[in-house]
């Protein structure tokens, strides 16, 4: 079933046009990859589906973007509700300069849950879902800028979860990361697509053909191709998608 | 010439050009310390002036410079952050904001006594405050808002991008981002230029003699709309209106203005290095 279907989307910077026609489906509680060289608008088209191109300026975004049957880009959409059930993973790790605690319960805070009890819930939920809890239990209110960094973006990721959203877009969330810590966001990464839809933008294909079920392919701006991630990197239908897969460019 | 001798001249110079800096503060608080500090007692710091204030002490000055102090920071302080978080925070960058930046900047160029006239003209006459510590605070505002508005611009521009996205992306609205993440690692730059606007209003002479100071005023300020003695101005007075003042007298107000501006330096910095901590726990 699709969560999230996209219809075509065009989007412009100033006088740029950065994504042409982009029709794409996102299916629920699966892994969507998007794949593609640097530039070829993947973290842009990423960014459309919680609206967090809103905050540069002289964006133009047309088209239609549905969340189920509510279309995100519609005038009457409460942006900060959308981004509660839309939740995000960034590039480098970008902790609060807070205590760990402080992190995890910073959005349901803001929400305006203030007993204690429910938040010390959240943040042990959210710690675990993350695969964390183990590893910070013991210093909750320690500042998270002492963590390492693959620690730091499962915080990240933590920090996402506490607001029980629905879909979970990631922004290349491994691309400042070691190899194990890389290995530790993958695996957390199969295990939450049990409870949410998740977007992930790589870099890697290896990645992609590791953790992803769906895989979109963009080049230039252009949606290039979608399949199954087992079938477009066996068969890819176009020869771009070929090209770029076997390493002749990108 | 080889690389060594270069390195040697440009380390020179520039140890000279520190030493330029240094030498005459140094030397200027020395000076004043070493004159004045024989005048400074119990009695100086807490008496009412006496015998054309050739005698006596000078409380009504020190008490006059601290209204006037924490009341230009009262109004200055939230109207520059606020206009401060509004220029980075909500502004577009267009024609406007480039204006409104040319403005500030110009405001920052202009000499105190055009301020002083400015604050006689609209708070003194215009609003009717009178010769008042309100019109004296009003106008030290005004003229450090500059400081203030730059520091903080400064300080929230500083804020790390990607924070306020996180931010965002939990479904914050943009004003509970700037109170629970921007503002707080903001704050030790806003501090700062707090720190220099309290500097430049505990010294300046020219806008508070137009709009608050008295010659002689041997009592303390009822309220805000009382006109008060101010250190600034009684250094001057003392030091070039009074036939056979004293010389420690005028030393020994120096001293004491010199002593208030760096107990208010040393509070702002206690209070920035506090908001400097918070940041890093």
């Amino acid at each position: 079933m699709a969560k999230i279907s996209v219809k075509d989307l065009n989007l412009y910077y100033g006088d740029f046009q950065a994504l042409n026609n982009i029709d794409l489906k996102i299916e629920e509680k699966k892994v969507t990859a998007l794949i593609g060289p640097s530039g070829c608008g993947k973290s842009t088209f990423l960014r459309t589906l919680n609206r967090m191109n809103d905050l540069i300026d002289h964006v133009k975004t047309e088209g239609c973007l549905c969340l189920e049957d509510q279309d995100i880009y519609d005038g009457d959409v409460d942006v900060v509700a959308l981004r509660r059930r839309v939740g995000m993973v960034f590039q480098k790790p970008n902790p609060f300069p807070k205590s760990i605690y402080e992190n995890v319960a910073y959005g349901p805070k803001r929400y305006g849950m203030k007993d204690k009890k429910q938040l010390d819930e959240i943040v042990e939920r959210s710690l675990k879902e993350a695969a964390l809890w183990e590893e910070v239990k013991d210093r909750l209110n320690k500042s998270a800028l002492g963590l390492s960094g693959g620690q730091q973006q499962r915080l990240c990721i933590a920090r996402a979860l506490a607001m029980k959203p629905e879909v979970l877009l990631m922004d290349e969330p491994t691309s400042a990361l070691d190899p194990i810590a890389t290995a530790k966001i993958e695996e957390l990464i199969m295990n939450l697509k049990e409870n949410y839809t998740i977007v992930i933008v790589t870099h890697s294909m290896q990645q992609a053909a590791r953790i992803s079920d769906n895989t979109a392919f963009f080049l230039m701006g252009d949606l290039i191709e979608t399949d199954k991630t087992q079938k477009l990197f066996t068969t890819p239908r176009d020869k771009r998608t070929e090209d770029y897969i076997t390493g002749r460019f990108g | 010439m080889n690389k060594q001798l270069k390195e040697k001249i440009a380390f020179s110079i520039l140890t000279f050009t520190m030493l330029l800096v240094v030498v005459p503060t140094v030397l200027i608080i020395g000076f004043i310390v070493y004159k004045g500090i024989g005048t400074i007692s119990w009695e100086f710091l807490t008496a009412m002036p006496r015998k054309g204030m050739t005698e006596g002490g000078i409380f009504p000055a020190i008490v006059g410079t601290l209204y006037l102090v924490l009341g230009t920071i009262a109004f200055a302080l939230p109207l520059g952050i606020g206009s401060a978080i509004y220029l980075t925070e909500y502004a577009t960058h267009g024609k406007l904001y480039k204006l409104i930046r040319l403005a500030i900047l110009n405001l920052a160029g202009v000499p105190s006594v055009v301020y002083g006239l400015f604050g006689l003209g609209l708070f003194v006459l215009f609003l009717g405050f009178g010769s008042s510590l309100l019109a004296g605070a009003l106008t030290l505002a005004c003229l450090i808002l500059p400081v203030i508005i730059t520091a903080s611009e400064e300080a929230l521009k500083s804020v790390p991008q990607s924070y306020r996205e996180a931010s965002l992306a939990l479904g914050a609205t943009k004003w509970q981002t700037i109170q629970n993440v921007v503002l707080p690692h903001a704050m030790p730059g806003i501090v700062t230029g707090a720190i220099l606007g309290i500097g430049r209003a505990a010294g300046e002479t020219a806008p508070i003699l137009l709009t608050v100071a008295a010659f002689f005023l041997p009592r303390l300020p009822k309220s805000f709309f009382d006109q008060a003695m101010a250190l600034p101005y009684h250094l001057y007075i003392v030091s070039t209106q009074v036939p056979n003042m004293p010389e420690e007298i005028k030393y020994g107000v120096a001293l004491v203005l010199l002593g208030i501006v760096g107990i208010f330096f040393a509070i702002a910095t206690a209070i920035r290095i506090k908001f400097k901590m918070a940041n890093r726990a």
